[in-house]
């Protein structure tokens, strides 16, 4: 049995694996778990978005992981130094939920739909598939993505473990 | 960098009288429901990073019911009331005199119950920090959710994403002794409502 190992996606960070090593982050809430896999040469990357887009940004420098606009065209560029080939990616996501539901004027509160939004809209201009998803809806998600087969492991506290 | 990380040790001491007088409401509102004493433990009030929010409550996995509400008016911010399974359970008993079922989650009547609890005390907490700081803050209806730590939590730091990555927590923790039930306070004032909340307690401003 071969040792299962670990690559930690921590909040607004970005990773990427090779060789079967398994990328993970935990608690998604409103954030978004955007996965790019190339299968013929095993590299995975994972992203963990917290925000969909860097206009907003008051931070200097900012943190390129954390908004969906700049997070991906970096990811596909660590992806691409690894050896993969972004002709073959193939995207999955996770996250954006919604996880309180209440009238208020503040739209901070709609900010998972908006990030799983972002998401899609820069994988359209980079012409990626996203060939599976299991977004919004009210309920924390930790996320596990196998690097040697591409499978998304998604486990919630409501619904228990699902394979994408 | 983040401008809050700049914040003066007396500035901290000043948003942790915030966070003692808005707990201690809370506590004695809570000790009143159960007719038993609260403690309460000094306020730790610091600028976290993202990933270290919910290590106070057991890390981004743990399971836990949370209370959230928006605080609207002068001074905006989040506010969340956060207590672990077990004091939950012994909330329902020693209040509602209810025996929740050990597997099948919250009832729908479980759940009204302990997020009008989160209400009391969270308004408590405001209605006093209203009255200390002289600014309007108003609630917004509570919203309850049974989830991973890190997912509840990390929706409170979306005003706080686009400057840095931490944020600013007032965190007050209390404890009903023989029934070990501990209960979190967060409160998380939005980054433009400190000056507010500085400057409506008569603090200077550089």
């Amino acid at each position: 049995m071969m040792q299962e190992n670990f690559v930690k996606v921590g909040m607004a960070d970005m990773q990427i694996a090779t060789t079967g090593a398994i990328l993970k982050t935990t608690g998604l809430g409103s954030c978004v778990g955007l996965t790019l896999f190339d299968e013929r040469s095993k590299v995975a990357g994972m992203v963990h978005v917290m925000l969909p887009s860097s206009e907003i940004a008051r931070e200097t420098p900012i943190n390129i992981a954390k908004y969906a606009d700049t997070s991906l065209p970096h990811l596909i560029g660590l992806m691409k130094q690894a050896g993969a080939e972004p002709r073959r990616f193939v995207a999955k996501m996770a996250g954006g939920a919604q996880m309180f539901a209440f009238n208020s004027k503040s739209d901070s509160m709609r900010i998972g739909p908006r990030n799983v939004e972002s998401c899609k809209e820069m994988l359209r201009q980079f012409s990626i598939p996203l060939i599976a998803e299991d977004t919004g809806a009210n309920y924390g998600r930790t996320i596990e993505f196998n690097s040697s087969s591409g499978v998304l492991v998604i486990r919630s506290v409501q619904q228990g473990v699902k394979e994408i | 960098m983040n401008p809050l990380a700049k914040l003066e040790a007396f500035k901290l001491d000043v948003l942790k009288e915030v966070g003692n007088i808005g707990a201690g409401n809370a506590a004695t509102a809570l000790s009143r429901l159960l007719d038993k004493p609260v403690d309460m433990n000094v306020p730790t009030v610091s600028l976290i990073p993202f990933e270290r929010v919910a290590d106070r409550v057991g890390g981004f996995e743990q399971v836990v019911i949370a209370v959230f509400l928006r605080v609207e008016g002068d001074a905006p911010g989040n506010m969340f009331f956060i207590i672990d399974e077990h004091s939950a359970r012994k909330l329902l008993r020693n209040l509602l005199a209810i025996e929740p079922s050990e597997e099948a989650g919250y009832s729908e009547m479980e759940f009204s119950a302990l997020s009008e609890i989160g209400n009391i005390l969270a308004g408590s907490y405001l209605s006093s920090l209203a009255d200390f700081t002289q600014l309007c803050l108003s609630p917004t209806v509570p919203a309850i959710a049974v989830d991973m730590a890190g997912a509840i939590l990390s929706c409170g730091l979306v005003q706080y994403g686009e400057m840095g990555d931490s944020a600013l927590l007032i965190n007050t923790t209390f404890l009903e002794g023989r029934e070990e039930l501990a209960g979190h306070f967060f409160l998380i004032p939005d980054p433009e409502s400190f000056d507010k909340i500085f400057s409506a307690l008569g603090v200077p401003n550089e």
